[in-house]
């Protein structure tokens, strides 16, 4: 697992409430054996649809901070959906919060995911899409902080946060533990 | 202090837990197919691990196989790849593959429960996030993604956090033309799709206790879509009937001490939940989807609500507030699913489908959860009932569920299913789901629109 410390990048707002990992990775994209190559069919289906879509649209292409809102991630396991999301290159996700299984996934490949309240995420979403937002993440000191110059602490698992500080994966913790 | 049955099964699997660290879980059994499982193989051979108990994994084949009576010769080159990489998979490491004709091939949450390979008490995971099947039977069984499935092949054990824990009380018993699919659709039409999230629900209620285990397996199935990790039901002597026999429930005297093991788990009086539902089925109708999740759900003689943030929803289905459910044309019908695919399901539906005409304008497609049930039906000559009256009967799998074979409702084309998700293109990119009971499935596919059984 890839460490994570920090991150400075433009964000990218996704204005819905219970994005599934359907929507994020389609079922027909699954037949593969590989973990790499879902990045380019991320929300496949609905760049399809229409032509709208903000990951249709090329001035977020460098974003790696996206901002969404309730139970992200929700519906079928598949852990395609966290390869598709980090193989595009987002590398933060800052929502009102997540099921269950999508967040489990998510911490087993270094990609962070922060829940701040509905408020808050709203006002970013909104900046985000009427001029180029800038979020930097620190994990270390748990807060993220706008170009605009907000700054919104959040709250993090010590366990999960030193995982990701250091880059080390569960299997090793595992091994370990059953030895 | 009196726990819960979730509580019990959780505490006696704890293999270790460090001060602020997650529990070290120990898991009974790994169900494995071919869709996530292989990138979890190609992690255990960088790394040089072996699998640490192949005697506790089975192996099948489901989601991406065609269903056509010629399913050997897999069409689609990625998907035959990922059937060929199972079958080295699990022969190099010595885990149970339940292939093509093995007589138990067949979606991986029909094939353990029938095989006995799910029992009372255990932890139980799939690479798949409808694995709280299982929990019909008294067990902790949940999804999971493929770097814990690799977890679990090297270890036996996964890092989790302690659930919280939900009682769902169901009042009242079911009345005629409903099932438990309608008890688990009205559940979460009431709390939501997120309504359960970070819980593991515990399913009570005159009516579970009266219910069979391929219903009590329908229930807990859909726990997902109301954002539950798992749900399930405390075993009784249905559960121990069930599983008698079964090839892998213990034998002879193991039986006995099993059985007696099993009668400790139900959740102790005065036992503490994090939450309390509770859901009157008495007057219960049967449920449909109009939208595009589980939660947007109402009874068949209702009318489209109007709700904010659905703009959506009534964009995709082609439906507006205000308009009945009733009498919408379909232009498919799903049969199938590990929801709905079971034995008990297919004979509800040739009950309906005897002597009757699947209408002109609709293709209704019945696919058994697994060989064992698709050689019931034959056995009890059902197969000839879905024949005669036009609908097609094909080999076990997931088919349409997910359609990621073959199996697709085309764009813009109404299909009602006995599914579990409605989600934009669940059946096909552009495809509308109506998610129902195999009743009301079957009924509308005689009408050619929307209609519960009581209709016909
Ligand atoms: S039948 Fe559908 S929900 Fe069940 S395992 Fe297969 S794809 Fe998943």
């Amino acid at each position: 697992m890839e460490k994570f410390t920090g991150i400075t990048s433009q964000a990218i707002g996704l204005d819905m409430h219970h994005v599934d990992t359907d929507m994020i990775i389609p079922a027909q994209y699954l037949t593969q054996i590989e973990r790499n190559g879902y990045g380019e069919y991320l929300f496949q289906r609905l760049r399809e649809q229409d032509a709208d879509f903000i990951f249709n649209d090329l001035r977020y292409q460098s974003a790696k901070v996206l901002l969404t809102r309730s139970n992200f991630g929700c519906g079928s396991s598949r852990e395609h959906a966290i390869w598709a999301l980090m193989q595009a290159g987002i590398r933060v996700i800052v929502a009102e919060s997540y099921s269950d299984i999508f967040y489990n996934n998510a911490v087993k490949n270094g990609l962070l995911l922060i829940s701040i309240e509905a408020k808050i995420i709203n006002a970013l979403i909104e900046k985000s899409k009427q001029a180029m937002l800038m979020i930097s993440v620190d994990l270390h000191e748990q807060f993220i902080m706008t170009s605009t110059g907000e700054r919104f602490s959040f709250d993090y698992e010590p366990f999960r946060k030193a995982c990701l500080l250091k880059g080390q994966d569960d299997l090793d913790y595992l091994l370990e533990a059953t030895r | 202090m009196p726990k819960n049955i979730i509580e019990k099964i959780w505490d006696a699997h704890i293999h270790k837990q460090r001060k602020g660290h997650p529990v070290v879980l120990t898991i009974d059994k790994l169900l494995l197919h071919e869709v996530t499982s292989a990138q979890a193989f190609a992690e255990l051979r960088r790394r040089k691990l072996t699998v640490r108990h192949p005697e506790r994994i089975i192996a099948t084949l489901d989601h991406s196989i065609p269903t056509t009576s010629d399913r050997n010769n897999i069409v689609d080159i990625n998907a035959k790849l990922q059937v060929e990489t199972l079958r080295n998979n699990t022969k190099e490491f010595g885990i149970q593959l339940y292939d093509f004709d093995s007589g138990h091939q067949g979606i991986v949450h029909v094939t353990g429960p029938e095989l006995g390979f799910t029992l009372p008490g255990e932890t139980i995971v799939c690479g798949d996030s409808h694995t709280a099947t299982h929990g019909a039977f008294g067990a902790l069984a949940f999804g999971i993604g493929t770097s814990e499935v690799t977890h679990v092949l090297a270890t036996s054990t996964i890092l989790q956090r302690k659930p919280k824990t939900m009682l769902v009380e169901f009042i009242g018993s079911l009345p005629e033309h409903t099932s438990s699919k309608d008890m688990i659709m009205k559940l979460i039409a009431t709390i939501g799709v997120a309504g359960a999230k970070g819980h593991i629900i515990e399913y009570t209620g005159e009516a579970i206790r009266a219910m069979s285990m391929e219903s009590r397996m329908t229930l807990c199935n859909m726990s997902i879509e109301c954002g539950a990790r798992a749900g399930l039901i405390a075993p009784d002597e249905i559960t121990f009937d069930y599983l008698h026999n079964k090839p892998y429930a213990p034998k002879k005297s193991e039986w006995d001490k099993a059985i007696q093991y099993w009668k400790t788990l139900g959740s102790d009086v005065d036992c503490y939940y994090d939450n309390v539902v509770q859901v009157d089925i008495s007057r219960l109708k049967p449920m449909v989807t109009w939208g595009i999740n589980p939660e947007q759900a109402i009874s068949i003689n209702q009318i489209i609500p109007n709700i904010e943030d659905a703009e959506q929803a009534y964009q995709y289905t082609q439906l507006k507030p205000g308009w009945r459910i009733k009498n919408q044309a379909i232009d498919w019908a799903f049969i199938g699913s590990c929801t709905n695919g079971r034995i008990e399901d297919l004979r509800i539906v040739a009950n309906i489908l005897q002597g009757q005409q699947v209408a002109d304008a609709v293709r209704m497609y019945i696919v058994p959860g697994s060989e064992q049930v698709r050689q019931q039906a034959i056995t009890e000559g059902l197969d000839q009932i879905f024949s005669e009256a036009g609908a097609e009967f094909r080999m076990p799998g997931c088919s349409m569920c997910l359609a990621m074979n073959a199996d697709k409702v085309p764009e813009g084309q109404r299909c009602i299913s006995t599914s579990n998700r409605n989600f934009i293109g669940r059946q096909g990119p552009g495809s509308i789901t109506h998610l129902a009971s195999p009743a009301t499935v079957a009924a509308s596919a005689i009408k050619g629109a929307i209609c519960s059984a009581e209709d016909l």
